[in-house]
C-alpha cells in the first residue's frame, strides 16, 4: 500500500492545518510568505505532548454528504441568502509526482476580522528565532520556486503510479460532475463524442491453456503448483521439492496475439500560467483555482480522455510536470507573455499534435507583460489559434477600477476576439473573485 | 469515548498528591478519556467539547486557513477541557512514565484554568454540562423551528469574536468596596455628564457632596445625598426609572445589544431566537481566555511537569526517554516561536528575577552592565511571584512586562525576518535584531487581537445599527463583510451600517528593469461607510 502523507501547504511539519490537507481556492496567509513561520496558537497539547496526528479520513464520507449540502444550500437560496456551500478541493501531492485531487464540500464563516494578508509579495514577514548569529547576517535559505524537489524525485513505482493518477481523475471528474449539475455548465457532448476507440493495437495478452505462441513460464509454474497442491504433493510448505511435482499438459500456459483497443485521448489541455513576481498571492490563487475546476470539466465533458501539459511563465516558459509544481511555484522575475506561447506552439509542431487532439490552452495571467504593445505576443497566439479548438485567457487583476491590463488592451486592439470568433475568449476578474464568479467565468472561457 | 484504566487513574491520583504539594491547587475531581483517531474526528469540530451543540458547518470541512485563530480562537486539539471536573484526552498507547509527565503538565493547566483571574467567568461552571443542556435546547428547538434554527446560529456566530469579554470580566473582578449603586453610577455616569453635561468643577463638586454625606451619615449617605438631588433636579427619579425599564444597563457587546434591542427579535414569534443567540454568546465567551493565555498557560505547565516529573520517585530509569520527549517539546527553533519552550523560560527568569530581587525599582534604575549582573539581594520569594503572575497575567502583560533584554540575550533570542533574496529564486532568512524591544514588539503583533467595534448610539437614526470600527492599522477582510452585516441586519430587524477603514486602491506599475518595486511606505487609509439595507450592500467613501 502506498502510503502518502498529506503535506500542508509549504512545511510538512505544519501541524496547524486541521484535517492534514490544504484547501485550494482560498488564499492563505501562507501564500504570502510565512511558510516556515507558525503561528503560536498551532500548537496544541495532544500534538506536541502525545504526538497524536491530526486526524484524518473523513473525506469519503464528506463526498458523500455533497448532495445533501447543495440541497441545504438552493435551500437557502430560496430564503433569500446567499449560497454557502463551495466545492473546495483538497491537494494532496502523492508519490511521483502524481497528485491527487481530493474534492471536499467546504464553507467558511464569515466574521468581522483583520486581514492580516500581505499586498505585496516582497515584503518581509518576521518571526522570532533564536541561536547564533550577528545581526544581518543571513542564516538559511528556501526555495521559492515551489517545490521542484519532491515532485521530480521518486519516479520509480510505475505501476503504484498508474493507480494514483486514476484516483486524481476519479475525483476531478466527480468534482466535474458535480459542477455540471449544479452550475449548469454548458455541455460539449457533440465535440466529445467525435472520435472515439479507432485506434486497435494487437499484444501477446490473451492467456490459453496446452498451445499458443509463447509460453508463460510465471502463470505455468503456478499453475503447476496449484495442481500439485491439491494433489497433496506438497507437505511442507516451506521445504518444497519441485522434482516430487506431477506436470500435466494441462498447466502449460501460453499467451496469444490478439486485438486491443486503444483508448485514445480526445484532449489536450495545455494551462499556462504566469508565475512572475506580480503574481504571488490572491492572484495565483485565482487563476489556480479555475485552472482545477476546467481541468474537472473537461474531464468530465471527454469522458477521462484528457491530456494535460503545465506551463509556467515569467519572462521564459517552462514545461512542469504536474499540477503540484504548477500550483505551488511562484516567485519569479518580470513578465513575457510571449514565451508561454512560443512554448505551446512548439511542443504542439514537434509532436504534431494538432493532427490527434482537440487542444485547448487556458492561459492566466494578472495583465501585466513586458511586451506591451504585444508585438510578440499577438502572432505566437495567432500561430496558436491555428490549431487549437479554443484559447481562454484569464485575467486575474488587483485592480479592476483601474481600466483595462495591458494584456486585455492589445488582445481587443489587435481584434483577435473578432477575427476567431470560435477560437478565443477572455474574461476579466478581480484578483478577489468568488468560486461563484470563476465558475461564472468557465462558461464564458468555454461557451 | 472511554475511561482511562484503575491502573493509569492511580498514576493520576499519584500525581495530584505531588502536585498538590509543591503548591498547585485544583479542584478534587478530574476525567481522563482515551481517544481514537475516530474521537478526534468528531472532537475538534466542537473544540473537544463532546457536548457542544450540533450544528452543519461542523460537518463541513471549514476554510479555515483565512485567518484561523481569528476565527476560531481556541486549540482544535487541546488536551484539557476548563470545566468541572476539568476533562482530558489521551492516546491509548502512551507508556506510565509519558502519562506520568503529561499528567503533571493537565494538572498545572487545571491549576491555571481555576486559578487565573481571566478565567474567572468560568470558575466553578460545569461547561460540558451546560453545553449538554444547551445542546438538547437547541436540538428541540430545530425540531420546531426547522432551518432558521442554523440561520440564527450561523448570524450570531458572525459576531461572537465581538464579545465583551473584558467587560464581563471587570464585573466580575470589581473590588467589593467600589461597588457603587446603578442609581450613583447612573447619576454620575449619565445624568450629570450626557443629560446635564455639568461642568467639570461642578462635577467635582458633586463628587465632595456625596463623600461628605458618607462621612456625616455613614449608611444612610446615599438616601440623604439623593434626597438633595432630587430638590436640584427635580426630573432626576422619573429619568432614573425610565433608565432601568429601558434594561440599557450594562450591554457589554454587539451580540447582548442586539438581544435587548432588536425590534425583530423582540416580536412574540421570534422570542425563541433570543435563546440561541445567548447560547452563542456564552459559548464564545468561555473561550474568549484560552487564546488569550496561550503563551503563559503552557509556559505555566511546562515548566511545572518538568520540575514535578524530575523530583517523582516513581519513574526512576525513565529520564533519557523523558529528555527526549521534553526537549522536542520545549526547545526554542531555529525560526519561529515555540509558546512552549518561551513561556517555560520566561517563567524561569521571573523566578531567577525574584529570587534575586531583581524585579524592583532599585535594580531598573542600575544602568552598569556589571552591576545589573551581579545584582543579587536573596530575597528568594521567586516562587511565590511565579504563583501571582499565573493568577493575575494574561499573554499582553507577561510578554510586555517580563521579556527584557537579559532575558533575550540569556536564550540567544532573535527577531527573525524571511525575504526574497536579489535574484528573487529563493527566501532568505536572517537575524533582523536582537534588541529586546522589537522582539517584545514581533511577539506582540502575533497575539490574537479582534477588532474593536463600537456600538455608536449617537449615529443611529430611523432603527439603524451603527457599527463603528476603530482602526488599528489593520484592515477588517473585505470578502467576509457582506455577509457577516447580512446576518446583523437579520438579527436587528433594521438597516446596519459599519464604518471602518480601507486602504486607498493605488496604481501599481511593473516595469522592465524594475524586478523589485521600492518598498512601499504603508498604504494610506480611508474611512469607508458600508450599509446594509434591504440585504443589499453599499459602500461610500467618507
Amino acid at each position: 500500500m502506498e502510503k502518502e502523507s498529506p503535506i500542508c501547504h509549504e512545511s510538512s511539519a505544519e501541524e496547524s492545518c486541521g484535517s492534514g490537507g490544504r484547501l485550494s481556492g482560498e488564499p492563505l496567509f501562507g501564500s504570502s510568505g510565512l511558510s516556515a513561520f507558525r503561528s503560536i496558537y498551532g500548537f496544541g497539547d495532544l500534538m506536541v505532548l502525545q504526538s497524536s496526528s491530526p486526524p484524518s479520513g473523513a473525506y469519503l464520507q464528506n463526498l458523500s454528504a455533497i448532495g445533501e449540502l447543495l440541497e441545504r444550500d438552493k435551500q437557502r437560496e430560496k430564503d433569500g441568502f446567499p449560497r454557502k456551500i463551495r466545492v473546495g478541493r483538497l491537494i494532496k501531492p502523492g508519490r511521483g509526482g502524481k497528485d491527487k485531487i481530493i474534492l471536499v464540500p467546504t464553507t467558511v464563516e464569515e466574521k468581522f476580522i483583520h486581514d492580516v494578508r500581505k499586498t505585496d509579495p516582497k515584503e518581509e514577514s518576521t518571526s522570532g528565532g533564536s541561536g547564533e548569529g550577528k545581526e544581518g547576517e543571513v542564516i538559511g535559505e528556501e526555495s521559492a520556486d515551489g517545490l521542484d524537489g519532491p515532485a521530480g524525485s521518486g519516479a520509480g513505482g510505475a505501476g503504484q503510479g498508474e493507480g494514483a493518477e486514476h484516483e486524481i481523475e476519479s475525483s476531478a471528474y466527480d468534482l466535474g460532475k458535480v459542477l455540471g449539475e449544479r452550475f449548469q455548465l454548458p455541455n460539449l457532448k457533440s465535440k466529445g463524442k467525435k472520435r472515439s476507440l479507432t485506434r486497435y493495437t494487437y499484444d501477446l495478452t490473451d492467456r490459453h491453456h496446452r498451445s499458443g505462441q509463447l509460453l508463460d513460464k510465471k502463470a505455468t509454474l503456478r499453475k503447476i503448483i496449484e495442481t500439485n497442491i491439491n494433489l497433496g504433493n506438497v507437505s511442507d510448505p516451506h521445504h518444497i521439492d519441485p522434482l516430487e511435482f506431477i506436470v500435466s499438459p494441462q498447466d502449460e500456459v501460453y499467451r496469444t496475439l490478439s486485438r486491443e483497443k486503444d483508448y485514445e485521448s480526445q484532449a489536450m489541455i495545455f494551462f499556462l500560467r504566469d508565475y512572475s513576481g506580480s503574481m504571488e498571492g490572491q492572484r495565483t490563487e485565482v487563476v489556480v483555482t479555475q485552472h482545477v475546476l476546467l481541468y474537472s470539466w473537461l474531464l468530465y465533458q471527454y469522458e477521462r480522455q484528457v491530456e494535460t501539459r503545465f506551463i509556467l511563465h515569467d519572462t521564459v516558459a517552462r514545461e512542469v510536470n504536474d499540477f503540484y509544481t504548477y500550483y505551488n511555484s511562484s516567485v519569479a522575475g518580470g513578465t513575457r507573455v510571449e514565451s508561454a506561447y512560443r512554448l505551446v506552439n512548439q511542443i504542439v509542431e514537434a509532436a504534431n499534435l494538432a493532427r490527434d487532439y482537440n487542444i485547448y490552452v487556458f492561459h492566466g495571467t494578472d495583465g501585466d507583460d513586458w511586451d506591451h504593445e504585444g508585438r510578440e505576443t499577438i502572432p505566437q497566439i495567432r500561430k496558436t489559434l491555428g490549431f487549437a479548438s479554443r484559447v481562454g485567457i484569464t485575467i486575474a487583476s488587483a485592480f479592476t477600477d483601474r481600466g483595462e491590463t495591458s494584456v486585455e488592451k492589445y488582445i481587443s486592439d489587435s481584434g483577435l476576439l473578432n477575427e476567431f470568433p470560435l477560437g478565443m475568449r477572455m474574461d476579466s476578474v478581480g484578483e478577489n473573485a468568488t468560486e461563484v464568479r470563476l465558475i461564472e467565468g468557465i462558461k464564458k472561457l468555454l461557451s | 469515548m472511554e475511561l482511562i484504566n484503575q491502573h493509569t487513574k492511580m498514576i493520576m491520583e499519584g500525581c495530584k498528591e505531588r502536585a498538590r504539594r509543591a503548591g498547585l491547587r485544583f479542584g478534587n475531581e478530574t476525567l481522563e478519556y482515551i481517544v481514537t483517531n475516530k474521537d478526534l474526528l468528531e472532537l475538534s469540530p466542537k473544540h473537544m467539547i463532546p457536548t457542544l451543540y450540533d450544528y452543519w458547518v461542523n460537518d463541513v470541512e471549514v476554510l479555515k486557513e483565512k485567518g484561523r485563530y481569528e476565527l476560531y480562537p481556541n486549540n482544535p486539539y487541546e488536551t484539557v477541557i476548563n470545566t468541572r471536573p476539568a476533562i482530558s484526552f489521551y492516546n491509548d498507547n502512551n507508556p506510565d512514565w509519558l502519562n506520568v509527565m503529561i499528567f503533571y503538565h493537565v494538572l498545572a493547566h487545571i491549576d491555571f484554568f481555576q486559578n487565573n483571574m481571566f478565567f474567572k467567568h468560568t470558575t466553578d461552571e460545569d461547561f460540558a454540562g451546560r453545553a449538554l443542556s444547551d445542546k438538547s435546547s437547541i436540538a428541540v428547538l430545530r425540531s420546531e423551528k426547522g432551518r432558521w434554527v442554523d440561520y440564527v446560529i450561523e448570524f450570531s456566530r458572525g459576531i461572537d469574536n465581538l464579545v465583551g469579554f473584558h467587560s464581563e470580566l471587570s464585573e466580575l473582578n470589581h473590588p467589593p468596596e467600589m461597588r457603587t449603586s446603578r442609581k450613583l453610577d447612573f447619576y454620575y455616569d449619565t445624568f450629570l455628564q450626557t443629560i446635564r453635561k455639568v461642568s467639570l468643577t461642578d462635577f467635582l463638586n458633586e463628587i465632595d457632596r456625596y463623600n461628605e454625606a458618607v462621612r456625616q451619615y455613614g449608611e444612610m449617605a446615599e438616601s440623604v445625598f439623593f434626597s438633595g438631588v432630587t430638590r436640584t433636579y427635580p426630573e432626576f427619579e422619573a429619568l432614573f426609572d425610565r433608565h432601568k425599564k429601558r434594561g440599557q444597563q450594562g450591554v457589554r457587546d454587539l451580540l447582548e445589544f442586539v438581544l435587548r434591542n432588536s425590534s425583530f427579535l423582540q416580536r412574540e414569534e421570534n422570542q425563541w431566537m433570543k435563546s440561541v443567540l445567548e447560547i452563542v454568546r456564552k459559548t464564545s465567551l468561555f473561550f474568549q481566555p484560552q487564546i488569550r493565555t496561550k503563551i503563559l498557560n503552557e509556559g505555566w505547565a511546562c515548566y511545572w511537569h518538568e520540575k514535578l516529573f524530575l523530583k517523582d520517585d516513581r519513574i526512576k530509569g525513565n529520564e533519557v526517554g523523558f529528555a527526549r520527549v521534553n526537549a522536542f517539546v520545549t526547545a526554542l527553533p531555529r525560526f519561529g516561536i515555540n509558546p512552549y519552550a518561551l513561556g517555560m523560560r520566561l517563567f524561569s527568569h521571573i523566578e531567577e528575577m525574584a529570587d534575586k530581587g531583581r524585579l524592583t525599582y532599585d535594580f531598573q534604575r542600575i544602568r552598569s552592565a556589571r552591576l545589573r549582573r551581579d545584582y543579587d539581594k536573596g530575597n528568594g520569594s521567586g516562587l511565590d511571584y511565579v504563583f501571582k503572575v499565573r493568577e493575575d497575567f494574561n499573554d499582553f502583560m507577561f510578554i510586555n512586562n517580563f521579556v527584557d533584554q537579559e532575558f533575550v540575550d540569556r536564550h540567544k533570542l532573535f527577531v527573525a525576518g524571511r525575504r526574497l533574496n536579489n535574484s528573487g529564486r529563493t527566501f532568505e532568512y536572517y537575524v533582523r535584531s536582537r534588541d529586546a524591544g522589537k522582539y517584545k514588539q514581533m511577539l506582540l503583533d502575533q497575539l490574537y487581537h479582534p477588532p474593536y467595534i463600537e456600538i455608536d448610539k449617537s449615529r443611529m437614526e430611523d432603527d439603524c445599527l451603527y457599527l463603528n470600527h476603530h482602526f488599528e492599522g489593520k484592515p477588517l477582510i473585505k470578502e467576509f463583510i457582506p455577509n457577516t452585516m447580512l446576518g446583523i441586519e437579520y438579527l436587528w430587524g433594521g438597516p446596519v451600517k459599519l464604518e471602518t477603514s480601507e486602504p486607498v486602491e493605488k496604481a501599481r506599475e511593473f516595469q522592465p528593469g524594475q524586478a523589485n518595486p521600492p518598498p512601499d511606505v504603508e498604504p494610506p487609509h480611508q474611512r469607508v461607510l458600508y450599509t446594509m439595507k434591504n440585504r443589499q450592500l453599499s459602500r461610500a467613501v467618507l
